[in-house]
């Protein structure tokens, strides 16, 4: 395949900080569709490689396009193309619901008309219609999570780069979260998440293990655990990394 | 994708939301301004009236006594005969019964009509530097009328005739409303600016502004506008109020002064911009923006102090204080009617400093949002 057919194509991506390498020579290749999960500890490069991607911070070495735009020359017209959210979830929250969509909306230039409907479309899925004028700050953590997917998503980006969506939310609204981003994935869009919980892992199409900025794995999560015979990813991810001898707590890493 | 050129409007119509949300916000914006106004207007009186004069009068005649009516012939001193011994003087001052002693010699009559030169001896109580100084004017304008209306024989080689220009009435508000112009303005502008800059670094939105096809000049732009017009509102109210309530002159030219005024919101605004790429939380923003832009206003731009009387390092460092600049613009505007011609030198300081401030905060700006 070439890059044009590809999502996102890095060849020897690498950032450098001062002395410290954050992400090292990574090489992957993500299909239009694919749900593509990074996981790693805190600190193994998965967000600077997510930065890197959506044009905030420029590769210090290699190659990377996104939806077919190279990142070096082309960040404008990536930033047409990609949504993104990160664990700050990025809302305001002195603004009502209403307000937020309406600035995000408004920064990715949609019109009047058309902003007025996503907004109505995103208020009715996330099941905020009756909220649309409450402020931001008193709406549970679930419903703000899903509200800043919706913010992320206004533009209808084909790629959408989540950065650990899920920390700081209970299990029950991360499995919400993850019904929704099924959903997202259906409708033909590439989805591209950095994570450390090993269940939602699981969930991923294909799934990339970082450590020390280096892709040491790539696979499908079916194909890993076979890999190496093991039941779940988290005895995946405590082999790989730690060689067996990590300690894991609760499968959060 | 549709497009439009909409995203500034985004940007400000956010802005000003914050600011409707927030009332403490619009208390600062608004409310004190006024209070500061009415404070520097009615409470803050650079004059000093009913000054304690205590009297000793050796000489006890017609003459002396003349010279005490003459000072009470204004309502400058209160005096009033001391009775105590010379070696006590002092406890007046100890005690607060005087600020300004007044000592008439024994033979003082005798020798004013004989030689028409005598000294009266005249101690004041200067703890209060710039009042001790006021007190020794006051004195030397009393004694001046005196020897006028007594001195006859005394030829003068000439004779000061001083008319006041621009204030005649010599009265504060002139000199501080267009000072709380330029403070508010530049308060507003920095201040504000940089916080609310820092407060989307702090919080991870400008994170996500900047994954949007908005351009950097364009948040920018987007996020002062809204603090520029509640600059020139500010601005415009406080005027409004000197003008009406303080009958503060207005005599040059209204254009003038806004376009004056335009310049010297860039140049603060570029200052917080500036503050807003160097630190990365609100308080630190708040600190800088305080230490760099109220205090310089209100202490070395000649607001309140003349920059003329400050140590000589002070003088130096006013040269890069905005609001002096501002000050002789809007003092010269509504006092004076300066023209932009009696005004180029201070516009071309301004400019200077906007353009370099602007340059670097801007090349900060957008280095910072690649790290």
């Amino acid at each position: 395949m070439n890059s044009s057919q590809l999502a996102v194509k890095t060849t020897d991506l690498t950032r450098r900080f001062k002395k410290f390498i954050a992400v090292d020579r990574v090489n992957i290749a993500v299909a239009h569709g694919e749900i593509f999960g990074f996981l790693g500890a805190n600190g193994a490069g998965k967000t600077t490689m997510i930065r890197m991607l959506c044009g905030l911070l420029k590769p210090s070495a290699g190659q990377a396009t996104v939806a077919g735009f190279d990142v070096y020359r082309q960040s404008e017209k990536i930033k047409q193309n990609i949504g993104y959210m990160s664990q700050k979830f990025s809302l305001y929250d002195d603004l009502t619901i209403s307000e937020n969509i309406e600035f995000y909306g408004g920064i990715y230039g949609l019109s009047k008309e058309l902003l007025q409907k996503r907004k109505h479309d995103l208020l009715q899925q996330v099941g905020l219609s009756a909220f649309a004028d409450k402020l931001t700050h008193d709406i549970p953590v679930g419903f703000k999570q899903r509200l800043a997917l919706g913010c992320a998503l206004l533009h209808d980006p084909p790629i959408l780069f989540l950065d650990e969506p899920t920390s700081g939310v209970d299990p029950r609204a991360r499995r919400a979260f993850w019904n929704l981003i099924y959903h997202t994935s259906e409708l033909g869009k590439t989805i591209f998440v950095t994570t450390h919980f090993m269940d939602e892992a699981e969930y991923c199409h294909r799934l990339s293990i970082m450590r020390d900025g280096k892709v040491i794995a790539l696979d499908s999560p079916g194909n890993l655990k076979k890999q190496y015979q093991k039941e779940s990813m988290q005895e995946v991810f405590v082999e790989i990394v730690a060689g067996g001898q990590g300690l894991m707590i609760s499968g959060h890493y | 994708m549709i497009r439009s050129p909409n995203r500034i409007f985004a940007i400000s119509r956010k802005e000003f939301l914050h600011i409707i949300h927030d009332p403490r916000s619009l208390l600062i914006i608004f409310v004190m301004p006024i209070a500061q106004l009415v404070m520097f207007g009615y409470a803050l009186n650079m004059e000093i009236q009913n000054i304690d004069l205590a009297v000793i009068d050796y000489s006890k005649t017609e003459y002396s006594r003349r010279l005490v009516q003459e000072f009470e012939g204004n309502n400058f001193f209160r005096p009033y005969y001391y009775e105590g011994k010379y070696s006590e003087i002092e406890q007046l001052f100890l005690k607060r019964e005087a600020r300004v002693i007044l000592i008439i010699e024994k033979d003082f009559d005798k020798n004013y009509q004989l030689t028409g030169s005598v000294a009266v001896q005249i101690l004041i109580d200067a703890a209060d530097p710039n009042a001790g100084t006021m007190m020794k004017y006051y004195c030397n304008f009393v004694i001046n009328n005196f020897n006028e209306r007594y001195g006859g024989k005394v030829l003068l080689p000439f004779n000061v005739q001083p008319r006041i220009w621009y204030n005649p009435d010599l009265k504060s508000s002139y000199f501080f409303v267009p000072g709380l112009v330029a403070l508010i303005l530049v308060m507003i502008s920095a201040l504000l600016t940089s916080i609310t800059i820092t407060r989307e670094k702090e919080m991870g939105t400008m994170e996500q502004i900047l994954v949007s096809p908005v351009k950097p000049r364009e948040i920018i732009i987007g996020k002062v506008l809204p603090y520029i017009l509640m600059a020139f509102l500010d601005g415009f109210l406080i005027l409004l109020i000197g003008v009406v309530l303080f009958n503060v002159p207005f005599e040059g030219s209204y254009l003038l002064l806004i376009f004056l005024s335009t310049l010297y919101i860039t140049t603060a605004l570029s200052l917080g911009l500036m503050i807003s790429t160097i630190v990365s939380t609100q308080q630190v923003a708040m600190m800088v923006a305080l230490a760099s832009t109220l205090l310089p206003t209100v202490m070395l731009s000649g607001f309140i102090f003349p920059i003329k009387s400050m140590p000589v390092i002070l003088q130096y460092i006013s040269y890069v204080v905005p609001a002096k600049y501002y000050l002789i613009i809007i003092r010269g505007i509504m006092l004076k009617g300066n023209t932009l011609a009696q005004l180029a030198t201070q516009m071309l300081f301004l400019l200077l400093m906007t353009a370099i401030l602007l340059r670097n905060a801007l090349v900060r700006f957008k280095t910072n949002l690649e790290k």
